[in-house]
Order: C-alpha cells, then sequence, then structure tokens
C-alpha cells in the first residue's frame, strides 16, 4: 500500500467523509478512505435526524434505498417541569415534501450504506486503521501515517470529526472550549415497530422528533430529546460541558431523569436496552469554526464545527454531507489545475461561505449566547406550566380570570425577564 | 435483557449492553494522578456519560479506559489538568457501536 499514490486521501468514514469520496470517485479520481472504527459507523452517534436536503442532491431519492428510520412526521418542542411538561406539536404535510422531509438514522447502519454507495464509485476503504499523524513538507500536507506506514496523496480530507486530534495538531483548530461544545447521551430503546407508531401517534415509517427543555438536566443548558426509529427509541440529554456542575445533577443521571419522566416513562415502558452511547455536539457553530484550508488539506463536517444546535431542532449532518461535497468539488477543480495550494484550495472556503452551511451558521449565531440564560431551562417550564395550570385545573372553585392567572405567573418570572428573552429569542432564531 | 424503565438500572448495566473491543495493553487516556483540584474532579465525575471517573475510598481517582464511549468530554474539561494525554483508541479498538 505504501508505494501506491492516491488523488485524495480522507481521514474519517462518517457521513462527511463518505460524501466526499462519492464526489470524488465518480469523478475518476483516485480515493482512499481510512477509519478508525471496525466499520464505517462504529465510532459514530447521532440524536439523531438527518435533514435529507444536501443529500438528496447527492443521491436523488437516497431514501428509498438508504436505511432510514422513519420519516419525521411530527415535531415537538417541550418544557419540562418534573411532575409535567407543556408540550407544543408540529405536523404537516409538508414535512413529507423531499425539500423538507428528514429521517431519524442510526449510524451503524446510515454510514456503511453510504459508504458502500462511495466504494461501488470506485473510492477505497481501510477500516480498522487510526491515522495517527500527517506528513507534512515544506508546510505542505502530503498523506497520511497510519499503522506505522505513510501514505501519501495531493490532498488530505479532515473529516475525522468534532475531536479532531490531527486539525488540532495542524494549529488549524484550536483545542474545544467547554462553553462551545456540549456532551450528547442517549440510550437506544428496543421496541417493536407497531408499538412506537401507536405510542408516538404516527403512521407505518412515519416517526417524531422531540426536544425537552427543563427539568431533565436539572438546570444545566441544554434538553433531552426523543427519536423515533424503526424498532427502536432513541432517548438521551444533550448538554453543555462548560455547565456541568452547575446543577447537581450528573449526566448520566439526566439520562435516566428524562426516562422516568411521567409523561416519558410510559412510552418506553417495556421496551429493551440495546445500547447506551455519547458523543460531542459542538455548539459554538459559528464562532468556533476553524482554518478550513491550507497546502493539501481541507476540513469539513464535525471537524469543521458545522453544527448548530437550535433548541428546537439539532443539525450537523446536512452541512457535513454539503462540506463533503463542496470540499470534492474544490479538489476536482484543483486537480484540472494540477495545483494543490492553498490559494487554489481556497475555493472551499469560499463555495463554503456561498453555501447555506455558512448562511445558516451566520443566521443562528446569537442562539449560543441565548442559551445561556439558565431561567429558560428552570423558570421558563415552571412559568408555561402555571399558566396551563390555570387554565386546565378545575376543582370547583372560583375560577379566577383568565388575565389573572396568566399576570400571576408572570409576576413571578419577572416582566422584564420574560420580555427580555422573547426579544433576545426572536433576535437569535 | 434488562427492561430499560425498571428504575435504578446501573451505568455498568447500560455498558454491559455495548460491544467493547479491550485493548488490554494501552490506555488512550492517561491521567495526571498529581492533579488533585477536588472541584475539578467532581466535574469530571458528574460529566464523564460512562461514569468511569471514581473516588475510591482512599481519596484517590481511578478510571476505567475499557468502558469508554470515546466522546472527548473529560479532554475538553480538564486536558492539561487531571487529563494528561488523550488519544483515539488504536484503530478497531474501544467501543464499537452497532446502532449508533
Amino acid at each position: 500500500m505504501s508505494d501506491e499514490r492516491f488523488d485524495v486521501i480522507i481521514v474519517g468514514g462518517g457521513v462527511a467523509g463518505s460524501a466526499a469520496a462519492y464526489v470524488l470517485a465518480k469523478a475518476g479520481m483516485e480515493v482512499l478512505v481510512v477509519e478508525r472504527g471496525s466499520t464505517c459507523g462504529a465510532k459514530n452517534m447521532t440524536g439523531g435526524r438527518l435533514y435529507g436536503h444536501s443529500l438528496e442532491k447527492l443521491i436523488p431519492g437516497f431514501a428509498d434505498e438508504a436505511p432510514v428510520e422513519r420519516r419525521i412526521a411530527k415535531e415537538r418542542l417541550s418544557f419540562a417541569t418534573a411532575q409535567g411538561a407543556v408540550t407544543l406539536e408540529f405536523g404537516s404535510e409538508k414535512l413529507e415534501d423531499p425539500a423538507y422531509a428528514s429521517y431519524t438514522v442510526l449510524r451503524n447502519k446510515f454510514d456503511p450504506w453510504l459508504a458502500e454507495k462511495a466504494e461501488t464509485e470506485g473510492a477505497m476503504y481501510v477500516c480498522g486503521i487510526r491515522v495517527d499523524d500527517l506528513i507534512v513538507r515544506d508546510g505542505k500536507v502530503c498523506g497520511v501515517v497510519a499503522a506505522g506506514e505513510e501514505m501519501e496523496s495531493d490532498v488530505v480530507i479532515l473529516a475525522d470529526g468534532v475531536n479532531s486530534l490531527l486539525a488540532q495538531k495542524l494549529g488549524m483548530k484550536k483545542e474545544l472550549d467547554p462553553s462551545e461544545v456540549a456532551v450528547g447521551v442517549k440510550e437506544v430503546i428496543k421496541l417493536d415497530e407497531q408499538t412506537i407508531s401507536d405510542r408516538f401517534g404516527v403512521e407505518p415509517g412515519e416517526g417524531v422528533a422531540w426536544m425537552i427543555d427543563g427539568h431533565v438536566t436539572g438546570g444545566n443548558i441544554g434538553g433531552g430529546c426523543i427519536y423515533t426509529d424503526k424498532e427502536h427509541v432513541s432517548i438521551g440529554i444533550v448538554t453543555t460541558v462548560g455547565d456541568i456542575g452547575y446543577s447537581d445533577v450528573s449526566v448520566p443521571e439526566m439520562v435516566d431523569r428524562l426516562k422516568e419522566h411521567p409523561l416519558i416513562s410510559p412510552l418506553i415502558e417495556g421496551g429493551k436496552m440495546a445500547e447506551y452511547s455519547a458523543h460531542l455536539v459542538t455548539e459554538g457553530g459559528y464562532h468556533m469554526i476553524p482554518e478550513l484550508y491550507r497546502d493539501g488539506v481541507l476540513v469539513v463536517g464535525d471537524a469543521a464545527a458545522f453544527v448548530i444546535n437550535m433548541l428546537y431542532t439539532v443539525r450537523g449532518m446536512d452541512f457535513a454531507i454539503e462540506s463533503g461535497r463542496l470540499a470534492a468539488e474544490t479538489i476536482i477543480k484543483a486537480k484540472e489545475a494540477g495545483d494543490f495550494s492553498k490559494a487554489a484550495l481556497s475555493a472551499y472556503k469560499t463555495a463554503v461561505d456561498n453555501s447555506f452551511i455558512m448562511r445558516d451558521l451566520e443566521q443562528y449565531k446569537k442562539v449560543p449566547a441565548f442559551m445561556e440564560r439558565h431561567r429558560l431551562f428552570t423558570e421558563m417550564p415552571a412559568f408555561l406550566e402555571e399558566v396551563m395550570e390555570g387554565l386546565y385545573l378545575v376543582d370547583g372553585n372560583p375560577p379566577k380570570k383568565l388575565t389573572k392567572k396568566i399576570m400571576g405567573a408572570v409576576k413571578q418570572y419577572g416582566m422584564k425577564n420574560l420580555a427580555g428573552d422573547a426579544i433576545k429569542a426572536l433576535g437569535a432564531l | 435483557m434488562a427492561v430499560t424503565t425498571k428504575k435504578g438500572m446501573s451505568i455498568d448495566d447500560k455498558l454491559g449492553f455495548n460491544r467493547f473491543i479491550a485493548d488490554e495493553h494501552n490506555a488512550h487516556i492517561i491521567l495526571n494522578e498529581d492533579y488533585k483540584d477536588a472541584a475539578e474532579i467532581q466535574r469530571l465525575i458528574k460529566a464523564c456519560p460512562a461514569a468511569l471517573y471514581r473516588l475510591e475510598e482512599d481519596g484517590r481517582l481511578s478510571f476505567n479506559h475499557e468502558g469508554c464511549l470515546e466522546c472527548g468530554t473529560c479532554r475538553v474539561i480538564s486536558g492539561g489538568k487531571v487529563i494528561k494525554s488523550w488519544n483515539h483508541p488504536e484503530g478497531g479498538m474501544g467501543i464499537e457501536y452497532r446502532l449508533g
């Protein structure tokens, strides 16, 4: 293998790496993907939901053949206290439109499928090998060092995920700041397909994406999330790393608080534990994007911090796939010109800047600061609960006027706080 | 298989459902045992999703890399402090998600 030279070596066989491999191989380039897991996806987890639009561009109608779990038909957002929750639900036929459609996926089913698509186009994969270092000569990245061997290429794509030690080693990326990154932890619980559909009130093949603010994190920035897979329910939490210790609740306990919540536990009753997983989620978004290109190297996907958490939804895989495609197209042009210098590869940054990736990251750049308002995770759910109690609790005593009920709750939350949060929310979202 | 909704399933029980290819010879995370800041250690204990950081009876911090989910949270919190070095395990070693 060491004698062989590739056009492109991609570090990491997740969705960003394989999207790039697919486009490059399709254009006839010699591509090697090096994945440290024993299969693609073995090291990956997602909440999780994939918005289909960017993969739709690469493989139109992909959801018909890809191992997606369910198409999201209902979006739920809850504000939970220990005893209850106020929930907003959105359902619409528009969610079926391929332009908007999103799907729950399990990464060790989905990633191998995408890798196989790239392999069919001619990309080469080696799994179970960790890239230990990059070959750098005169400031130019010329290949990788893995399992004691050197392998050379014109360009290396770093698609090695949120913990991209290689990008850090090159100095393209700083160590992650605790305030800019969250940890996601979930259990995958096995239930039969029909039971899941019945309990979540969806048709066969349809699913629910559900974010739960409040009680579960004990006041830490973050929340719970539930995604229905085909024969599993993914149930977990995301909480900002820098906020751990703000409340007494430990990270593993947060998952239990969600599972034991009175409105949630009946939904997973009788389910069997299948897997317990954890992964970092970048939250700083726009503020933590690293250097994306240098001589002979590009950074894509989670390694490039292309993720946003907007409280009501989290996006990452659609950015990852788009960035993989844009990196590949940049390299195809660079190959035509025979120029893999930093100047030539800067076209990748331009393409990212002009794509929905940077547009969306920029649009939501105030969300991380907005989320630092802890009362959103403590007082807000209590406030909403009090309003609802005023409306729905009937005990035969004379009811108070609606305005009085609401104003009582508003007073407790603080009119200024409420107005401030509302204005900031509108500004951030 | 244990029913998950039963209260009190321990974290070790949960990890028992995962597939790990244990690297018995190399720990991919190495602690600085001289770093004794109690608040920092408490944060790590609270943060690790797999609860692999534990205080022993003698007050020593113990860590078992073999149940590691490789998330990186401990490095982000305490890199250069309690965490002396953090790397991905050797290729093919460590956690192997079947679902993810």
